[in-house]
């Protein structure tokens, strides 16, 4: 049992090894290491989920020879079990479910270089998961940061440079922040791991020592984290970069991507500046009232969205809302919220994506509603897929989407009446909203079509063709989502237990 | 004010980072934004290394058998300020060659000009 401590490092490494190997092999070679890196990672998180669960305890793994504060260091507890196991297996599964896209939208030489470009991705997110460490988090958040833009303009094709663009741009502006808010830190407090970070901010907030410069450095750190997770008004890449990206990339940018960055905020809220110190609440105070306008001006854009993965993208810019708005509300209830939402939204938005792609190939490779009519009825197994996801994210009982309400309704009640109205008025808001937008597109593929059937003909040949990647995807996107939805206690209860030894 | 010009390598430091983030963030031409982005990290950089070095103190290889650390200064800054450039190396390289595939397809480095240009082709996918 021992041995599981060196797993977070192994998870890290594996993938990091699986990169540089990915860029030697033949394409279709790439695709099946990385498939077995990522589920061996997968098997990793699991097992250090289950020690860390089972012991009741973190435990630190030193890199080097050195005690800390001088190594760098990873630390594993539950919590980053289930963000590290949670991670995996999206990106698993989105890698299996979008693989025949990824051979038709990208060159075939440069199919292995996508491989190596999702390990990276994967060792980021697993660096971030488990590293105790801020500049490291500062360094795997730049290579997470280069790989995604990397899966994205991967695909030669309309406007995926002009997305990747913005998208970097957006993301340099986060991590200038950032950067400069992680050296502040060490300037104020003399150390890069978390917890002696933590402990001189500790020392400051109670003597009001350096207040200024710790706010300001609190402020940039969760500024830069919120502008690189797409939190409104920082959403505006989102649109694009969903919409050009093949579904692969799409799954994997909104699934995870974003999610490893709000991890580390939160991780850096717990053990770095302190949930409850002055300029934390202030900044949690800012990301509430963003959080908020995001979940309603995202739902609204998604409703106005011309064709489907921008409305996917708008509703994702509404998603991420609400993980800020949990971490807004905080305390025990407010994170468990956020990262139930987290892990929620991240098992849902890939298969959106995923089965959404298939809808639009069986419609004649149109996005546009119009076009999407009746596409259920030409892709049964795609359409059912996409209603699941469509109704989690709504929020119907028995589905991942109904429990991450009820949590925030729950966390806002403990915060006096004007927090309590906001939160459950929005709440309210966004579900209609999300219930008229995604309802209805669900109605719209239901409804056969009207379009000339010498159009339908040649589309149902194309959509006979089978997909088993993507059934995989789909049975295990939906499977979790269905769990999620009617054994909500076992997440959470994992979540709280994970929060009380986060710190 | 005093202050101010005491520390002013860090003030240096962060007009070089607000300059960097403007240009950056409201820029049209992208090679611009992409100097914005090196004067901000550079910014950073000056900061960090300013912060390393403790005036009167050496470089930190232990010199005469003397090893107590009041008179050598901390390595863990200029390691990383090297780091960071790294990074920022990557970078610029990845914007750049996210520049040329630009330029080849719209003809123009002004974003702007490209919005409008994959405006009126319809690019949606």
């Amino acid at each position: 049992m021992e041995f599981i401590r060196n797993f977070p490092f192994f998870s890290v490494a594996v993938f990091l090894f699986s990169a540089v190997i990915c860029s030697v092999l033949k394409p279709r070679a790439a695709r099946i290491w990385t498939v077995a890196a990522e589920t061996a990672v997968l098997a990793f998180s699991a097992c250090v989920l289950y020690y860390t669960w089972s012991t009741g305890e973190f435990f630190r793994y030193n890199m080097g020879h050195f005690d800390a504060p001088w190594s760098n260091q990873l630390r594993a507890g539950v919590l980053e079990g289930v963000a590290a196991t949670g991670f995996s297996l999206i990106l698993l599964l989105s890698h299996i479910g979008g693989m025949r896209y990824v051979n038709a939208d990208i060159e075939n030489k440069k199919q292995s270089a996508y491989c190596t470009l999702l390990n990276l991705i994967g060792a980021a997110l697993m660096a971030l998961a488990y590293t105790n460490d801020l500049f490291t988090g500062y360094v795997f958040l730049e290579i997470m940061t280069l790989s995604s833009c990397g899966i994205l303009m991967i695909r030669r094709a309309g406007r995926t440079a002009l997305a990747a663009t913005r998208y970097m741009v957006i993301n340099l502006l986060g991590s200038g922040l950032f950067l400069l808010g992680t050296c502040l830190f060490y300037g104020i407090t003399g150390h890069l791991l978390m917890e002696y970070i933590g402990a001189g901010v500790a020392t400051l907030d109670a003597t009001g020592d350096y207040a200024v410069p710790l706010t300001v450095t609190i402020g940039l750190v969760c500024a830069g984290l919120a502008i690189k997770a797409g939190l409104f008004p920082f959403h505006t890449w989102m649109p694009d970069t969903y919409g050009t990206a093949t579904p692969t990339s799409s799954a994997v940018l909104s699934g995870i991507v974003s999610k490893g960055y709000i991890f580390l905020l939160v991780k850096i809220m717990y053990r770095v500046a302190g949930v409850n110190t002055e300029a934390m609440t202030a900044a949690r105070h800012i990301l509430y009232v963003f959080g908020i306008l995001g979940i309603i001006l995202g739902s609204v854009w998604a409703m106005r969205s011309a064709y489907l993965n921008r409305m996917i993208a708008f509703s994702s810019a509404a998603q991420i809302g609400y993980i800020f708005v949990g971490i807004g509300l905080g305390g025990t209830a407010g994170f468990t919220a956020a990262l139930f939402q987290l892990i929620a939204h991240g098992l849902t938005k890939p298969l959106l994506f995923l089965s959404g792609a298939r809808l639009a190939e069986s419609s004649g490779d149109s996005q546009y509603f119009a076009d999407l009519q009746g596409a259920a009825h030409r892709n049964r197994a795609a359409g059912a897929a996409f209603t699941v996801a469509a109704l989690s994210m709504v929020g119907i009982p028995l589905l991942a989407g109904f429990p991450v309400k009820l949590y925030f309704a729950i966390a806002s009640v403990q915060h006096g009446i004007l927090v309590d109205a906001v939160t459950l008025l929005t709440l309210a808001v966004s579900t209609l909203l999300n219930a008229l937008y995604f309802i209805r597109t669900a109605i719209r593929i239901y409804t056969p079509s009207v379009r000339p059937a010498e159009k339908n003909e040649s589309q149902v040949v194309i959509d006979k063709k089978s997909d088993p990647g993507l059934a995989v995807a789909a049975v295990g996107f939906a499977l979790a989502i269905v769990s999620l939805g009617v054994f909500p206690g076992s997440l959470s209860s994992l979540i709280t237990t994970g929060l009380s030894m986060f710190a | 004010m005093g202050n101010l010009l005491y520390n002013y390598e860090e003030a240096v430091a962060l007009i070089l980072f607000s300059i960097g983030f403007m240009t950056l963030l409201f820029h049209k031409n992208l090679l611009r934004k992409l100097i914005g982005m090196n004067i901000m990290d550079s910014g950073v950089y000056l900061f960090l290394a300013s912060m390393g070095y403790i005036y009167g103190r050496r470089a930190p290889i232990v010199e005469n058998g003397d090893v107590s650390a009041e008179h050598y200064v901390n390595p863990v800054p200029a390691s990383l300020v090297l780091t960071g450039i790294v990074v920022s190396v990557s970078v610029t390289a990845v914007m750049l060659s996210l520049a040329v595939r630009l330029y080849e397809r719209y003809h123009t480095l002004n974003l702007d000009e490209i919005y409008a240009a994959a405006r009126t082709r319809r690019e949606h996918r």
